[in-house]
Formats: structure tokens, sequence, C-alpha cells
């Protein structure tokens, strides 16, 4: 019933001469969600950005090893990276709307995918915002900017935005870590409902939030993938010293 | 499963709570005297003079500055004032004096008295205007043109009060009336004097049209390739390369303009007039170029990295990403940078009178020679007499970029906030 979408084979991650990954393997697998966890400065986000070659945007990096989704290496050289990140959508620590309309805000990535059909926008802003749970709060004001939405409804339009153009894979970089916990508690609930259609791997800071919402866990320190495994596993009984450390809250 | 918490009050118990020490106390437990206490008199109101002090003086300097701006206007319109007031009735009495004159009267009294003309007076008439649009005058004037000698070229009046008969004799200041001003010629130093400011007007919408077609996609694609494109250092070369451009004196753009462009440009689009409107709008707009590339590209920059990368995360390329979301979230920076482009090129006098042939025709045609507002203040005032009409007129054009440039802001600024924003930024709730 585990479907395997990622696997990372030996994955290192430079600035400059800086090494900020370290020989990284595991896989992440599809219609779950995998939460990486771990302090500042451990390459967690890196490694997220390496998954849809944000990185590629930083002068001076690079990359060894190999990132496989579906069986096929990303770093390959005939990869086209536009076509790659419309399969894989990213949602940002802070939330990022267009200072455009709520409506064009959807609109953007189906637009430069060549869709300009006014039905057809208007079916996928309408089940982009319903995915995303924020359809009701924003339907009767959808030319309105974006930039008026509260905190947390600026990142769910965030989430249905990346949803717009019908990814297979989420990441998420720290989602919920400007919201109050209602809003955290509306996204966390859309992470359950997401997760039955796309893959999602979530960085948290939120030891809570990673318990709660993720079903594997991999905990990274120092550029170094530390442990991974089944998320009840590593709150509950890690192998390792330094996961349980971390976990209850006495390193970092 | 569920993470174990650390309460303050289980610290001590895990020996993680170091010893803490007061800051406000020494090691033997003593009030330090200079610590902070909360006390009546501690609390109590202090006043700061130095800090009153430059309050006030910042404030008085921001008044200072404002009253300058508003005093300079009044002083040019001052200047200006008398125009609409004593010299009416003068021109009046002599109107009746000239009024025996018939309209379409072509063969009258055949003195010609060729007019003496000072140094700056227009050379190339406007032939085929005079012409077409003709009143014809009762006596026959010679033509303000050299080398011309029929009479039956007729003299044109752009108002109707004048008969401009070389009988009456009238000095400058006698014929002036304020319709004038609406006339069609600018002719403030010959015999008859005409002050129609709608060459003049139009001459310079003229060239800022053209200088800032030029200027404006320009400027602002290159400040979008120094954002969204351009590797770092060569953003590093560009931006204070062109910036320096900024500070470069009109003085040299214009000669640059006289000798060089003037000429090449001709020998590429084949005009007759060598200096023209064409000419003086390109070597304005590159005047103008820095000061619109710079404060775009301030603004690009101001845009939060998390926009483009929202949008290349999305799959759009990078000039999908540079065009529809770079450009319009800087769409209100991009307009004050236009704005302060056509400020520039509006005042800009050195290039004016250097490169744009000066000579008011009223024409449509990019490539006639044209004068500019600027100019025409810049070439005249020195060699006008003090307190006379023409000297008033010059004011009354000077008060008259003041009122473009104002109205210009105004009416962006209204335009940019209403609809500008909405439409690219949606509705503000």
């Amino acid at each position: 019933m585990k479907e395997l979408k990622i696997e990372t084979r030996n994955l290192s991650f430079y600035y400059g001469n800086k090494l900020a990954l370290n020989s990284v393997s595991f896989n992440m697998y599809a219609n779950h969600v995998t939460a990486l966890i771990g302090p500042s400065g451990c390459g967690k986000s890196t490694f997220l950005r390496t998954l849809n070659r944000m990185n590629d945007l930083i002068p001076g990096t690079r990359v060894d090893g190999e990132i496989l989704i579906d069986g096929l290496n990303i770093y390959d050289k005939d990869i086209d990276v536009v076509n790659l990140r419309k399969k894989i959508g990213m949602v940002f620590q802070r939330s990022n709307p267009f200072a455009k309309s709520i409506y064009d805000n959807i609109t953007y990535g189906p637009k430069i995918n060549g869709i300009h059909k006014k039905e057809v926008l208007d079916e996928i802003v309408e089940s982009s915002l319903k995915k995303a749970a924020i359809w009701e709060e924003v339907k009767d004001r959808l030319d309105h900017s974006a930039l008026g939405l509260s905190g947390g409804q600026q990142q769910r339009l965030c989430i249905a935005r990346a949803l717009s153009v019908n990814p297979e894979i989420l990441l998420m970089d720290e989602p919920a870590s400007a919201l109050d916990p209602i809003s955290t508690g509306k996204i966390e609930e859309l992470i359950f409902e997401l997760k039955k259609t796309f893959t999602i791997i979530i960085v948290t800071h939120n030891m809570q939030q990673a318990a709660r919402v993720s079903d594997y866990t991999a905990f990274f320190y120092m550029g170094e993938m530390v442990e991974y495994g089944k998320t009840k596993k590593i709150f509950t009984t890690p192998d390792k010293k330094q996961t349980e450390e971390y976990i209850t809250g006495r390193f970092g | 499963m569920d993470t174990k918490i650390i309460f303050p009050e289980d610290r001590e118990s895990l020996n993680l709570h170091e010893t803490e020490e007061s800051t406000a106390m020494d090691p033997q437990g003593q009030k330090d005297p200079n610590a902070f206490v909360f006390t009546k008199e501690s609390l109590k109101k202090k006043i700061r003079p130095s800090e009153f002090l430059s309050e006030k003086l910042i404030t008085g300097v921001a008044f200072l500055s404002i009253a300058i701006i508003v005093l300079i206007f009044f002083f040019v319109f001052r200047e200006a004032f008398p125009i609409f007031t004593q010299k009416e009735k003068k021109s009046e009495t002599q109107v009746t004096a000239v009024i025996p004159e018939k309209y379409g009267d072509t063969s009258s009294g055949n003195t010609v008295k060729p007019e003496q003309y000072g140094a700056e007076t227009p050379t190339p008439e406007n032939k085929e205007e005079g012409k077409t649009e003709i009143k014809n005058t009762g006596n026959v004037i010679k033509p303000e043109r050299y080398g011309v000698p029929e009479d039956s070229i007729q003299e044109s009046t752009g108002e109707e009060e004048y008969t401009g008969s070389e009988i009456s004799q009238l000095t400058p200041a006698e014929t002036f009336h304020l319709s004038s001003l609406f006339g069609k010629e600018w002719m403030p130093v010959s015999e008859r004097p005409r002050y129609g400011l709608i060459p003049l007007i139009v001459g310079t919408l003229k060239v800022t049209l053209i200088a800032i077609l030029f200027a404006a996609p320009l400027a602002i694609l290159a400040a979008l390739f120094s954002v969204a494109f351009a590797p770092h250092w060569l953003r590093e070369t560009i931006k204070p390369a062109i910036e320096m451009l900024a500070g470069f004196p009109s003085v040299v753009i214009g000669f640059f303009a006289l000798t060089i462009m003037a000429t090449a440009l001709q020998a590429v689009f084949g005009y007759e007039t060598r200096l023209n409107a064409f000419v003086g709008g390109i070597a304005m707009a590159l005047a103008a170029i820095p000061i619109i590339f710079t404060v775009t590209e301030d603004s690009m920059n101001a845009i939060p990295e998390t926009y483009s990368e929202a949008s290349l995360a999305l799959g759009a390329t990078r000039w999908q990403t540079a065009f529809f979301v770079v450009l319009p979230a800087a769409t209100p920076g991009i307009f004050a940078a236009v704005l302060l482009g056509i400020g520039r090129i509006f005042g800009e006098t050195m290039i004016a009178l250097m490169a744009t042939g000066n000579a008011a025709l009223l024409s449509a045609n990019p490539f006639e020679s044209v004068r500019t507002l600027a100019a025409t203040i810049g070439a005249e005032m020195a060699e006008v007499v003090f307190g006379d009409t023409h000297y008033s007129v010059l004011f009354l054009i000077g008060a008259l970029l003041f009122v473009f440039t104002f109205a210009l802001n105004a009416i962006a600024e209204f335009y940019v906030k209403g609809k500008l924003m909405k439409r690219f930024q949606g509705k503000l709730s």
C-alpha cells in the first residue's frame, strides 16, 4: 500500500565550500506526510528546496548525489526545471500572495501554463480554493486584493495557489510558523485532507505539529539526517539519544 | 507520542536552572544606588531642551522649504501679472486708431518696410502655414523672412485686433492684448510682436512625448533586466554606470546631439530640417533614462524575493516571473519614475536650445523644428527689456511650466491610486 514517491541517494549540498547537507538518503511515500524536524540551520529547509530545485537560483551552490522522483533523477541534465516545478508545489514560511486580486493569485499558475479560457479558469479557482478550505470565506470578494486577507487566510490562499497547477507533491516550509493556533489548526486539518491526493513534505519547528500531522519523521542535525522512521516511533522510542533530547526540548 | 513539556517549575529538579543574579544587586545583596526604582521622583516628567529644540528646528526647516517653493511660484507669477492688467487698455486705444483697415484687401499701400531682426528671431519661418491660414492684413508687410522678396506673401496675424500696418508704428508694449496669448505665432521681437503661446506649448508637448516614448520603455526594460536577469557582478556595474549618466551636464548631451546625433539621424531618416523635435526628443531621452532607470530599479528591488520564489515554484519561467509578477508589483514605483522623467524633460532647457532647432512652428510633424517653453525662457530672458510685455510673458511661461508639472503630478497620483492599482492589485477591502 505504500508507494515510493521520492528517494534521495547520498544527497549532499554545498553553499560555496560550506557543506549544508551531508549524504542524506531516505524514502518518502506517496499520499503520506513526511515531516522534517531539527534545530535552525540543520539543513532541513535546504533539503526541502533541493526537491524542487529552488536552490538552483542561489549562485555558487552545488549538489551531489541523486533525487529520484518516480524513479527519475531530477538533477539529470535533460530535466526541465520549469516543468519539474509544475509537478511540485511549494508553500513558503511567510505567506506570500502576489499583490493582485484573489482571483488573479489563483489563475496566475494556470495562465502561465497556457490556460486562458474564462470558464476553465473559474473552475480552477473554485476547486483550488475549495481544496484549500478557503472558498467559503472569499467567494464573494474574489476581485479584492489578496493582501487584505488575514495571515491565516493568506497562507491558505498560497496553498490554493500551489494546488492550482495540479502538482503531485506539495512541499511546505514551516507553513504555520507565523500563524495563531486557530489558523494553524485549520492548516493541519487541511494537510490531512490534502494527503489523500498529494505527497506532502513539511518542514516544521513545532514538535506537536510534526507529531499531529505526519506519518513519517526525519530528524536533521548539522546537515545530517540523524534518524528517520514512523512518526510514532520517533516520538516515543527513538533509537538515537540526540533525537530524544531534541524532541523533549533538552537540547537545541 | 506526546512530548514532555518542561515547565519552569520543573527546571530546578532537572538541574537546568542556572543560578541567576539580579542585575540590580551587587554581590553582597545590597541595592545598587544607580538602579532604576519606581518612585514618584524617578518617573517625574523631565524637560528635554535639546529634543524640544531639534524637533522645532526640523519643523521649521520643513516649513521653510515648502514656503520657498510657494514663494518661487508667487514671484514668477507676480512678474507675469502685469500682462493681465494695464497693458490691455493701451492696446485697445491703439486698435481704434487703426480700425479703418479692411481684412481681405490684398492690394493696398505697397510701402514695404523691411523689419529689423533681433539676433534670436526664429529664422525658418512657417512658409506653408503663412500661406494657408492667414487672415490677410490690409497692408502688405514684408514677410519676416530673408531672401523672399515678393510682396504677395501675406503676414498672418493670429488675432484680429491688429491690422499690422506699418504706418501705426506701434511699440511692442502697446500692441499687446491678452487674447494674443492664444495666437499661433511666437514673434516677440518683431516690429509687430506676437506672443502666441500655442506653438510653444505644442512644441514642448511634442518633444516631451517623443522623449518619453523613447526613454520610458528603454529605462524600464533595462531596470527589469538588471533586477531579474543580470548576474550579480553585471548588476553592480550597470547601476552605478547608468546613475553616473544622471549627473551628466545636459549641455554636453546637447552638444553631442547637435553635432553628431543630428547628422546621424538625418542620414537614417532623411528628413529635411537637421535640428528638430525628433533629435531633441531623443537627446532629452538620454537625460531622462538614468532617472527613470534608477527609480524603477529601486522600486523593483523593493519587491520581496518571496514573490519571485512563489512564481518560480509554480513553474513560471524567469521572464514570466519578471513580466507578470515583478513588473506589476512595481507599477506605482514605475509610474513615479516616469513622472520624474517627464518632469526632467519638460524643464530641460539646454538640450532644447541646442538640438530642437528653436523655431516656433505649429505642426504635428515630429521632424519639424520646435521651440519649447523652457528654451524660450532660456533664449530670450537675457535680452528682454525689464518690465516689458515680453518680459512678463516669459514669466508667464515660467508659471505655466509650474502649473503643468503640478497638474501632471496631481492627475497621475489620482489615477495611480484610483484606477491602476485596483486593476493590477485588486480592490482593497
